[in-house]
């Protein structure tokens, strides 16, 4: 089994980087599906069957859809533009940052004080239980969010027609 | 409610169309079952003998001149052996045109080119369907068996003189002052 | 421990019969509508034409693979794929009769739900990448339906969900032992049911592919195999639909007298023919309509629904 965690985890990390690399927006968003998927199944691997699922419905079947739709209307894709603003210049700043983080890993990997991979038993009812329990406050501001969000779309949705004025 | 009168109409529809399982198909299994056309149908274009078994056409080129697409050619010429009858040298319809209107039959003085029942007209090969004067000509008479355009009309043939035809009263002398 | 010979013999008998079952169908949708139209249908091929889905895979194995020159080629080689992948992977959590599933997964329902809202790229994407007007306006008219739809599709098959107290499919079913879940959640099978024909895009819901407005649609541009690959894709959601409305609603492979398989397929077969009675009969939606129908009166009514019986079966859980 830990030979397909780190299959995925690879997959994951190099969609991950074309998702960076990629000069053609579309593209990058289909391997950010793709680095999706294989995070939905490495969260499966660690037994958060739930979790797995809702990466896959919510992120990789809904948000990226839109995400791609936005992008999709956004006309000729400027290839060119792309490639001028993605000079090797570009990359010193978060290659520093990201630097950084690896050292910190390599740190803790090199301390040697990690513990080894559980196969946690948070099921959907656990989830579910400290959603709406200690953590109700969050859950109730979500969805305040969400609420003028959903107010603000039918207002720049509505049709504005004599009749209906 | 509008919904429910929407409700009832979609599965009434269902309904109805479901019924239609048990109810026989209309189509006709074409190669195997031929359909009726009727003998007024429309349909290939021949060329007609009068009764005597000669050429009815008298390339007057009134169908080419009805055609509304053009697809019929011919060129008139003079039959030395029949005096004065005129015949279509070549005629040619151009079926890959054509229409089947009907407007040359109802041209056509002497009822020479006829619409006959047989739509069967399919080729491989475009060119083919242009029908040349031997594919077009018939030997028979078509739908009017009896009617000969010379017999009636008041023109001078080999074989009968002016006022000779059916129904023609001998020719005046115009020139006698005599009734 | 996995029985392997066990897992391969399923794996083997359902991808074989779904793939037949697809196959079949366009021959029998084709012959069906004939029937309902008055007319035979394609009957000449084989007894009663039932080889005519042969002559037409033979068709379109040879038929020429054009891939358009202003095409995104990698992306619209891989769409037609993705089609067959998602629905055939959600045959996978289909118990068809006791132990007679490829992976009885315990989150079934969850898996079922991410592969038909994965099943949405390649309508989108095989829209995009083919680079011409009518299949973007087709896909884009796919992303509005097929996401609001999802959502409908989730939330009304929650009510068998709650009932049955898990998202394991096989227990779905075994709870529907005494009464099937259509009976007390009715609200929640026609919301599942015209949720699911939106997903997979079958009439009256089938804007995407719209033949009269917008050529194929989204498939405009494909042709031989890739083309043939969206076709089967749309039978075998077709067959996944019924399967799934069975499991959920109709009491899966519970039945008198017969053996479990045997119910299973003529309840399936009985909605198959259902969907392509719809096709026959109902025509198509407005693209607006389709929209306000499903957020004002499909998502309303899962609500409400669940609501309900969120609240009756804490009730009787005391
Ligand atoms: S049927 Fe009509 S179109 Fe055909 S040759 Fe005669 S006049 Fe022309
Ligand atoms: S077929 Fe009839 S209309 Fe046509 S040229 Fe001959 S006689 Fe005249």
């Amino acid at each position: 089994m830990e030979i397909l965690f780190y299959i995925a985890a690879a997959v994951t990390v190099l969609a991950t980087l074309r998702v960076i690399t990629h000069v053609h927006a579309v593209h990058a968003l289909l391997y950010l599906v793709v680095a999706l998927i294989a995070l939905a199944l490495i969260f499966y691997l660690l037994g958060a069957q739930f979790a797995a699922a809702l990466e896959i419905i919510i992120y990789g079947g809904a948000i990226m859809v839109l995400f791609i739709f936005v992008v999709m209307l956004l006309g000729p894709l400027a290839v060119e533009q792309e490639r001028t603003w993605l000079k090797p210049g570009a990359w010193v700043g978060p290659g520093i940052l990201a630097l950084v983080l690896l050292g910190e890993v390599g740190y803790l990997i090199a301390i040697g004080d990690h513990l080894p991979i559980t196969v946690s038993e948070t099921r959907q009812k656990g989830v579910s239980i400290a959603l709406y329990g200690p953590y109700i406050i969050g859950v109730e501001l979500a969805s305040m969010l969400l609420l003028p969000g959903l107010i603000g779309a039918y207002h720049l949705g509505r049709r504005v027609s004599k009749e209906s004025r | 409610m509008n919904i429910w009168i929407y409700a009832r109409n979609l599965t009434l529809g269902l309904w109805i169309v479901f019924k239609r399982t048990f109810t026989k198909p209309v189509t006709v299994q074409y190669p195997e079952e031929r359909p009726y056309l009727p003998p007024r149908w429309r349909g290939r274009i021949v060329l007609t003998r009068d009764p005597d078994g000669e050429e009815r056409c008298v390339a007057c080129y009134l169908c080419a001149a009805a055609c509304p697409v053009d697809c019929i050619a011919l060129q008139a010429a003079d039959d030395p052996t029949a005096q004065d009858r005129r015949y279509p040298e070549f005629f040619r319809i151009n079926f890959s045109r054509c229409i089947y209107c009907g407007m040359c039959e109802e041209a056509c003085p002497t009822n020479a080119i006829q619409l006959t029942p047989d739509f069967e007209q399919s080729e491989y090969a475009r060119r083919n369907l242009v029908y040349e004067k031997e594919d077009l000509l018939i030997s028979g008479t078509g739908k009017y068996p009896d009617y000969n355009f010379y017999r009636v009309a008041g023109v001078k043939t080999r074989d009968k003189d002016k006022g000779q035809a059916e129904n023609e009263l001998p020719p005046v002398d115009v020139r006698s002052l005599m009734p | 421990m996995i029985d392997w010979s066990h897992t391969a013999l399923t794996i083997g008998v359902i991808l074989g019969g779904a793939l037949t079952l697809a196959g079949l169908l366009i021959w029998v949708e084709r012959r069906l509508l004939g029937i309902w139209q008055e007319r035979y249908g394609p009957n000449r091929l084989g007894p009663g034409g039932c080889l005519q889905s042969l002559a037409d895979m033979i068709k379109i194995f040879t038929k020429e693979d054009w891939i358009p020159p202003f095409a995104d080629k990698a992306v619209f080689v891989i769409t037609p794929a993705i089609v067959v992948i998602t629905a055939l992977m959600s045959f996978a959590v289909v118990p068809i009769a006791p132990s007679f599933v490829v992976s009885d997964l315990n989150m079934g329902v969850l898996f079922f739900l991410a592969m038909s809202s994965l099943a949405a790229y390649s309508v989108i994407i095989g829209g995009w990448a083919s680079n011409s007007k009518f299949a973007f306006l087709g896909s884009l008219r796919a992303i509005a339906q097929l996401l609001s739809y999802e959502v409908f599709m989730g939330l009304s098959l929650m009510g068998a969900v709650l009932l049955a107290g898990s998202f394991n499919l096989s227990d779905i079913v075994d709870a529907q032992q005494q009464v099937w879940f259509v009976v007390p959640q009715f609200l929640g099978f026609l919301g599942f049911f015209m949720a699911g024909l939106a997903e997979a895009h079958r009439t009256p819901f089938d804007m995407p592919e719209a033949e009269a407005e917008l050529v194929a649609g989204y498939h405009s541009e494909y042709s031989g195999m890739k083309f043939g690959m969206f076709f089967v894709g749309e039978y075998l959601s077709v067959i996944l639909l019924s399967a799934m409305t069975v499991i959920l609603f109709f009491g899966g492979w519970h039945g008198p007298w017969l053996p479990p398989v045997v119910w299973f397929v003529l309840k399936m077969s009985a909605f198959i023919v259902l969907i392509i009675l719809i096709r026959a009969t109902w025509p198509r939606f407005r693209f607006d309509q389709l929209l306000s129908f499903g957020w004002k009166v499909v998502m309303p009514l899962a609500l409400i629904n669940l609501l309900v019986t969120g609240g009756v079966v804490l009730w009787k859980a005391g």
